[in-house]
Parts: structure tokens; C-alpha cells; sequence
């Protein structure tokens, strides 16, 4: 569907050259759900409007279904953009913003009118269609926007941080919204946001990006649970990382001895080291504490309660901080004190080694 | 208590007020009231007026009586001229407008940092003499000019265009002289546009002159309407630049209205001619100020 | 291979070259004009050699002073009672709820900029020649209260923004410290306000200076500015003189302007940093 290969964008030239992008090769599917994540200033939005046609890269390829677009201007590509801040006509209706991709593809008038009246249902605006888009609330423009973005039908609908101007609530709302419309449309979305629960919960696949450049793309749960690298591990929700020593790698399968002496199978990172100290990351919620000695022992520090969930500080021997996450229960099990001597466990396979 | 307070505040107030207004009220609203009234008396001989109540100054506004037998015929003298100047003034807008938009619009397209500058480049002539600028084009356009004496050098012609004492100079004249007024609101509501919105129209597949005329002028409109009616009200009631470059042959309203204070004698003619033309510019500006409010309500 | 072809949603086609000629067309005539001033012949269009022989002529040339002086008398009076009406204007409708008649004040401060200057010139001219008739008086107040009525408007625009960006607690801290409104005033707003007021005062200066239609309608016998002397000397054959006193004028007006950008530039935001 999109092929980019050895995309990158180059600002400035000479001591004030800012590297974009940084040899960005991606193949996006055909009907993905596709999540450009990463903190601002990593390059998903430059990413975003090369694909757009709003940045010229400095080399590399981007092709739509085989077609190079790189020399296009953005009228001429088959893509269409839900802005950040909408960028709706404030001199047009509802129903104008929405028609506008059609007319200036002189569609015939009908086919127009049809269009936006299907485009209008689909985002349940029909009643809205009158109405000048400074008088709907940011939901509706944000529907709107959607709308007139696919309205021409587009072969790709980029999404630029979309929902970050909303407020919670309307938020998930709009998030499931945007699922719907995407397996109703079948067109392929690329979303870019800096939001990592919105990544996990929406995407087909997500990209992680940082410094201008793609550090790893996989599915949610893969991407949740085996972090490649160290940026993706700390980035994507909470980790523990601790110094290890790798002893032997079969496969998928490595073999660490962990500070205490203990070892433990861990899942192995490709084009990682072989032998030697390595990073191994390990989520909070797949530890366990105990009253007895475990894989690693220390000191609980304290304890806060979240509600759902509370989360053990153990000062391990080693010296280094561990958090447990536990999720809570109505009758809880063992109770434990600041300041008692705790071990923590995990079970093979769960801890993942880290690309340094 | 409150009370108390809110009228002391109210008479400081007025009589904060009070010179500005007195001197406004005494040397340019008020004398104003006059005008009417003198537009409604009888021309004394040598100028000034007799206190007879008349209308013939209206009547003589677009009408004359003819000097043997009294029969009434449409001024042709004075409707030319009303033509002439409302027709100059359209076309002083009109040009202006099509180089003063782009101008503007490349102003606000400019990094923030250096905007002031280039406004200011357009302002400081605005702030210069008006006089020294119409005598600048005349320089000029003369024959014995920088235009005609190139021409003549490079071989084009052999001899000097006449272009001063014309109605192309009068429209060179105004339209150089008013510019920047054009420029000025354009400029504010484009340095207000957002440009995500271009943006917008061009992944939307809109070519750029469409984006122009479909995106950009709709939202700068205001600024386009206040630029014209800017350039169009000063024109209409222009007085040294149809004199200057006009050179007494090519007259104007502003022209013909001081002729009936000078050599015309003719007080009454002049104030209704005065008159008449403050009621074509009223209408513009509210014209402007009806577009202007309709744009804001569409808006809303 | 796609390299160079970066699409500028910004460019429209032909609009910097339109631009550019707009500031050349702008500048050009001004240009040439400054540069004949100091021409050795008397021709505007062929260059005979730089001379300063127009403006000695026309510094010598009686008339010429009678004006400069008059315009100057005119210009500074007109500024200085605008000034004053403005800066109390000013203070009466800024910073204020609305009140009632507000419309009518706003109307009245801003009619000379709305009202065709002919239309005005006229009606001083019927109202005055009245005036001269009934008191005798030929004197030059006319003049300084046409000038300063068309210059309340310039005076007040800039006043009123610096007012407007101004910190009111500054003032209320001052009334707090035990000052009288007409001290608080003194020490406090009005320092604040000076570059507000010298800035409108600038402007004010400037359009008395230029003035020609209000002030050819107005003049008594003898009471030629330099505007007007200078119209007179359009009617016939220009002798590079004119260039001469255009250019002085120029430079009078365009360093005022300059200052004035400048003043309003580094105007209210300077106190908040």
C-alpha cells in the first residue's frame, strides 16, 4: 500500500541542519490501522506530511499502491489530512467543508450531494448540516473534519494528532468512533499522537519513533510486552529495568543471571548481543511480591494505592528501585509492611532483554 | 453611595471630554450644519450669499437653466464630472486593489520578525506630504520627465507622450497616493489568516488559484472591503491630485466644488456640490459597515 | 530525484514581483524627486552635477521663510492643543464600561478622518468667513483650531492603545499609597503614557505639517504655509526649488515617522517584561 524506504528530511543546512527523519523504511498495509507514536519532535508529524505532500524529503522513496508520489504536489495525491486544529472553512457550512474535496474534483453536483448526505449519516451530522462550523462544539468539528477527509474517498486518511484538543470523556468516545469509521470505510489510516494509550488501543500495528528515526513496529501486545529497546520499554507504559547478565541465547529463548545471582529465561531481542551485561526489562504487573526469598530480594519502601491497583517501591539489595504493580481484590491476600524484607518473582519468558 | 460615585465619575468624564469635543463640535461637525443651510440660500454677487431662501443651488447640483429662454436641461458639464470622478475613483480602487493585494499578502507571508519593516515601507509615504507625492508622479509623467526623456534616449518615441493634464494621470496619481491604505487592512486581516487552512484546501485537491479565490479572499474580504472603500472615499473627494495633475482641465468634485467658492461665486452651488458629495460617501460606509456586519453574524 | 520541487502552500503565482514593484513603484518617484533637489541644472529628467545651489535659493527666497515659519507656528500649536484634547479624550473612554453617548463621542473624535477633507475645508470656510465678518479677527487661530480639530484623531489613536495596554493596578497601588487622583496621575499614568503621548503628539505634528486642502480653504490673505505656497508655485513653471523644500519636508516627516514607529514598537510590552 505505502512503501517508504530510506526516507529522510533534512531542515537547514550546514551547523543548523536538524535531522527530520533519519532513514525511514515502512510498509504500511492495506486497510491498517496505522500509529506513527513518539514524543514531540521525534518526526511523526514530518513523517506524516511527507506523506501529505506539505514536506519535500531530502532522499529516499515513498510510493502509494507502486505510484511515486514524491513528485506530486498534495492536490495530486490520492491522501487526504484530518488536521490537528481541523483546519475547518470557518466561511462555509457544515455541509460545504464536507462537499469541498468533491467540487474541486468537479465531481457533478448530485454525486456531491449525495456524497456529503452519506458523509453526513456516517458521522452523525445530518442535523449539524447547516450550520457555520463556528457554531457546532469541538466534537462536532472534529466529526466534521473527519467527514470532509473522507468524502473524496481518499486511498489513505492521514490523521495528525486528532484528538488531542478534546477532553477526556469525548476522547474515548472519538477513539472508538475512529475504529468504527475505519472498518466501515475500509481505507488504510495512518494516526500520528504522542498519546501511547491511545496507540495501544486503537492500531492495527504501531511504529515507535525517536529522534527522526522508526525504533521498532509490531502490533500492541507485542510492542506492550517485548519492547525492543530501552526508549520503547520506558516510553510505552511502566518498566523495570534491570542490569543482567545474558549466560546463552537459543533462539527466542536467553538465559540471565540477574543481580542477585539468580538466573532466569528471558525472551531475547534480535541483533542483540550474544554474551556480556544487558538491559532486562520487566513490567511491573508481571512481578510478583512475596513474604519469602524470590528471583530478587530487598526492602519494601512503599506502598501507594490506585485504586485499581497498588504499587509496591522495593529498594532491591542490589541497590536498584523495583515497582510491583498488583491489581487489587476485595478480600486481599497476604498484607505486607514499610520497611519488611520482601522477595519479587517472575516467570520465565517474562522479562525481556533490551537492544543497548 | 454608588450613585454618588457613578455621577461624579460621569461628569468627570465630560469634562475630560470637553476641549476635544468643543474643539471637534466648533471646527468640524458643527460648520458642517452650515453647509445645509447655505445650500438653501440665494448666491450673493461677488460670493457669499444673500439670506433668501432658494433651491436652485439643488436644482443646479445636476440642472441648467439656460441663460436666453429658461428651459431646463441636465447639466452636462457637471454630470461629466460626476461621472468622471466616480469612474477615476472606481478604477484608482480597482488598481489598487490588484497591487495592493498581492503586496499585502506578501507582507504577511514574510517571517514575523520582519513584517513591521515591510509595513512600515508601506506607511512612510503615507505619512509623507501628499502634496510632494503627487508632485513626485508629476515629475515624472512630464514631458520633459524621467518616462518620456527614456523613451526619446532608448529611440521609442520622438516625441514626449503627453500623459500630465490627463485622466490617466489623475489615476496614476490617486492610485499612488492612496495605495497604502489599500495595503493596511488587507495586510491585518491576512496576517490574522491561518495558513492550515491552505493547507487544508490543497490535500482537499484545490489547484492554488482555487485556493486563492475559494479560501483566501473569502476570509480576507473584510480587509478587502475596508481597503476599497479606504481608497474609494478619498478618491471620490480628491482636491490636490486631480488639481496638480489634472491641471485645471481634467476636473473633479473636490475641483468643481472649489470652483463655486473662487471664480464660480457660487456659495450655494458649492455646499449642495459638498453635500451631495458627503452623501455618496455616507452610502459606501454603510455599505461597508452592512458587509462588514453580515461577514461578522456569518461568522458568528 | 523528487529533490527541489518543495511545494510552498504559502507561494501564489506572480504575487512577489507584484509586491516588489509595488515598493519600487512607491519609492521610485520619491527617489527621483530627493535626487533633482540636488541637481546643478534645472532639468528633473538629465543629471548636470550635484549641487546645493536649489535649496540655498530657496532658503533665501522670503516667502519660503514666511511659510517654514508659519508651518511651524501652525504645526506646533495644533500639536500641543491636540495633544492635550487628546490625552484627556483618551482617558474619559478607555479602560471605561461603555457609556451612554459613547457612540456619539467615538463618532465625533474619528469624523475628520470619515468626511471628505473638501467637505470640511468648505464648511470652515462658509463658517469662518462668517466669524471674520461679525468680529473683524483675521488672525492665525483659525488656522491652529481647524488644524487642531483634524489632528485630534491622530493624537488619540496612539494615546489610547498605550492606555489601553497599560496595568491598571499600578495605578490603583498608587491611589492605595495615599495619592490624589491629580498626583496619582502625575507620577504614575502619566510617566507610563509619555511614549504614547509623544508618539501622538509626532503624529499630530506631521498632519498639521502636511495639510494643504483645509489650510488653502481657510488662509487669510497672506497666510501661505509651506503646502500651500508650494501649490501656488505648481500653477506655473516648477523651478527645482520646489524639489528643494519637498526634500526638507520628506526628511522632517520621515524621521518623525521613523520615531514614531519606533515609540509605539517598543511601546506598552516593554513594562510587562
Amino acid at each position: 500500500m505505502i512503501e517508504i524506504s530510506g526516507l529522510s528530511k533534512t531542515f537547514g543546512s550546514g551547523a543548523n541542519a536538524f535531522t527530520a527523519l533519519d532513514d525511514i523504511n515502512v510498509e504500511i498495509r492495506q486497510n491498517e490501522f496505522f500509529t506513527l507514536l513518539g514524543p514531540s519532535g521525534c518526526g511523526k508529524t514530518t513523517l506524516l506530511r511527507s506523506i501529505a505532500g506539505f514536506v519535500d524529503p531530502t532522499s529516499g522513496s515513498l510510493t502509494i499502491e507502486g505510484q511515486d508520489v514524491l513528485p506530486l504536489p498534495p492536490y495530486a495525491r490520492p491522501v487526504n489530512t484530518v488536521f490537528q486544529n481541523y483546519a475547518l472553512f470557518p466561511h462555509m457550512t457544515v455541509a460545504q467543508n464536507i462537499g469541498f474535496g468533491l467540487e474541486m474534483q468537479d465531481r457533478p453536483k448530485a454525486e456531491i450531494k449525495q456524497v456529503v448526505g452519506e458523509m453526513l449519516e456516517l458521522v452523525q451530522m445530518t442535523p449539524m448540516a447547516d450550520r457555520m462550523t463556528s457554531q457546532i462544539s469541538g466534537g462536532q468539528q472534529q466529526r466534521v473534519a473527519l467527514a470532509r477527509a473522507l468524502a473524496p474517498r481518499p486511498k489513505v486518511l492521514l490523521l495528525d494528532e486528532p484528538l488531542s484538543a478534546l477532553d477526556f470523556k469525548l476522547r474515548k468516545e472519538m477513539q472508538i468512533e475512529l475504529k468504527r469509521l475505519q472498518s466501515e470505510t475500509g481505507i488504510t489510516f495512518v494516526f500520528v499522537t504522542h498519546d501511547q494509550e491511545e496507540a495501544l488501543t486503537m492500531s492495527d500495528r504501531i511504529a515507535v519513533m525517536s529522534t527522526g528515526r522508526i525504533l521498532q513496529i509490531g502490533g500492541p501486545k507485542d510492542i506492550y510486552d517485548h519492547p525492543a529497546e530501552r526508549f520503547v520499554a520506558d516510553f510505552i507504559g511502566d518498566t523495570n529495568f534491570l542490569d543482567a547478565t545474558l549466560q546463552s541465547v537459543d533462539g527466542e529463548v536467553a538465559t540471565v543471571t540477574l543481580p542477585s545471582g539468580k538466573s532466569v529465561a528471558a525472551r531475547a531481542v534480535q541483533g542483540g548481543n550474544q554474551s556480556g551485561a544487558v538491559t532486562l526489562a520487566v513490567r511491573p504487573e508481571h512481578a510478583t511480591l512475596t513474604k519469602e526469598s524470590g528471583l530478587l530480594d530487598g526492602v519494601l519502601q512503599n506502598i501507594v494505592y490506585f485504586g485499581t491497583d497498588t504499587h509496591y517501591h522495593v529498594t532491591l539489595d542490589a541497590g536498584s528501585a523495583f515497582v510491583v504493580r498488583k491489581q487489587n481484590q476485595p478480600n486481599a491476600g497476604e498484607r505486607f509492611e514499610v520497611g519488611e524484607k520482601v522477595g519479587i518473582s517472575f516467570d520465565a519468558g517474562v522479562g525481556q532483554v533490551l537492544r543497548d | 453611595m454608588a450613585q454618588a460615585s457613578d455621577t461624579q465619575a460621569t461628569r468627570r468624564r465630560w469634562l475630560l471630554l470637553s476641549p476635544a469635543l468643543l474643539i471637534l463640535l466648533f471646527a468640524a461637525s458643527g460648520p458642517l450644519l452650515i453647509v445645509v443651510i447655505y445650500s438653501f440660500l440665494t448666491p450673493g454677487d461677488y460670493g457669499g450669499v444673500i439670506w433668501k431662501f432658494s433651491t436652485d443651488a439643488w436644482f443646479n447640483v445636476v440642472v441648467e437653466r439656460d441663460f436666453f429662454d429658461d428651459t431646463l436641461s441636465f447639466s452636462d458639464a457637471h454630470l461629466s464630472i460626476f461621472w468622471r470622478s466616480v469612474k477615476l475613483s472606481l478604477m484608482t480602487t480597482l488598481v489598487a486593489f490588484i497591487v495592493g493585494f498581492p503586496t499585502a499578502y506578501f507582507i504577511a507571508t514574510r517571517p514575523k520578525d520582519k513584517r513591521d519593516i515591510w509595513m512600515l515601507l508601506i506607511m512612510i509615504p503615507f505619512w509623507t506630504n501628499l502634496l510632494i507625492r503627487t508632485f513626485a508622479v508629476m515629475e515624472i509623467i512630464r514631458n520633459e520627465g524621467v518616462v518620456n526623456s527614456l523613451l526619446i534616449g532608448l529611440g521609442i518615441i520622438d516625441q514626449p507622450i503627453q500623459m500630465l493634464f490627463t485622466e490617466f494621470a489623475i489615476t496614476l496619481g490617486m492610485f499612488y497616493v492612496y495605495l497604502p491604505l489599500m495595503v493596511l487592512p488587507i495586510y491585518a486581516a491576512m496576517e490574522r489568516f491561518d495558513f492550515s487552512l491552505v493547507e487544508a484546501a490543497y490535500d482537499l485537491y484545490a489547484s492554488r488559484w482555487r485556493v486563492l479565490r475559494r479560501v483566501i479572499f473569502p476570509i480576507v474580504k473584510p480587509g478587502v472591503i475596508a481597503g476599497s472603500i479606504l481608497v474609494f472615499v478619498p478618491s471620490l473627494g480628491a482636491y490636490v491630485t486631480p488639481r496638480v495633475l489634472g491641471g485645471g482641465k481634467q476636473l473633479m468634485l473636490g475641483n468643481l466644488i472649489e470652483l463655486q467658492f473662487g471664480q464660480g461665486r457660487n456659495w450655494p452651488l458649492g455646499a449642495a456640490l459638498s453635500i451631495t458629495l458627503l452623501a455618496i460617501v455616507m452610502i459606501a460606509l454603510i455599505i461597508y459597515v452592512r458587509a462588514a456586519g453580515r461577514e461578522e453574524m456569518s461568522h458568528g | 530525484m523528487a529533490k527541489s520541487r518543495a511545494f510552498d502552500v504559502r507561494r501564489q503565482t506572480g504575487f512577489v514581483p507584484i509586491a516588489l514593484l509595488c515598493f519600487l513603484v512607491l519609492y521610485l518617484p520619491i527617489i527621483l524627486l530627493v535626487v533633482y533637489s540636488f541637481n546643478a541644472g534645472q532639468s528633473i529628467a538629465i543629471w548636470e552635477g550635484f549641487s546645493w545651489q536649489w535649496y540655498v535659493k530657496a532658503w533665501q527666497n522670503e516667502k519660503v521663510q514666511d511659510a517654514t515659519i508659519l508651518s511651524l507656528i501652525i504645526a506646533t500649536s495644533a500639536s500641543v492643543i491636540a495633544t492635550s484634547a487628546a490625552v484627556m479624550a483618551a482617558l474619559a473612554t478607555t479602560r471605561t464600561r461603555g457609556f451612554r453617548g459613547y457612540t456619539f463621542v467615538f463618532a465625533l473624535i474619528n469624523q475628520p478622518l470619515m468626511i471628505p477633507e473638501i467637505v470640511t475645508a468648505v464648511a470652515l470656510l462658509i463658517f469662518f468667513a462668517m466669524i471674520k465678518v461679525a468680529t473683524g479677527y483675521t488672525g492665525l487661530m483659525y488656522l491652529i483650531i481647524a488644524h487642531s480639530a483634524f489632528c485630534i484623531p491622530f493624537a488619540y489613536m496612539p494615546i489610547r492603545a498605550r492606555l489601553q495596554g497599560m496595568d491598571l493596578n499600578l495605578e490603583q497601588a498608587g491611589a492605595d499609597l495615599y495619592g490624589t487622583p491629580w498626583r496619582v496621575f502625575r507620577r504614575v499614568t502619566l510617566p507610563q503614557l509619555w511614549p504614547g503621548v509623544l508618539a501622538g503628539s509626532m503624529l499630530a505634528f506631521v498632519i498639521s505639517l502636511d495639510d494643504v486642502v483645509i489650510t488653502e480653504f481657510v488662509k487669510s490673505a497672506g497666510q501661505d504655509t509651506l503646502p500651500t505656497y508650494m501649490l501656488g508655485q505648481m500653477r506655473r513653471v516648477i523651478s527645482p526649488e520646489v524639489n528643494a523644500i519637498s526634500t526638507a519636508l520628506l526628511a522632517i516627516s520621515v524621521a518623525l515617522v521613523i520615531a514614531f514607529y519606533l515609540l509605539s514598537k517598543g511601546g506598552p510590552q516593554k513594562n510587562r517584561e
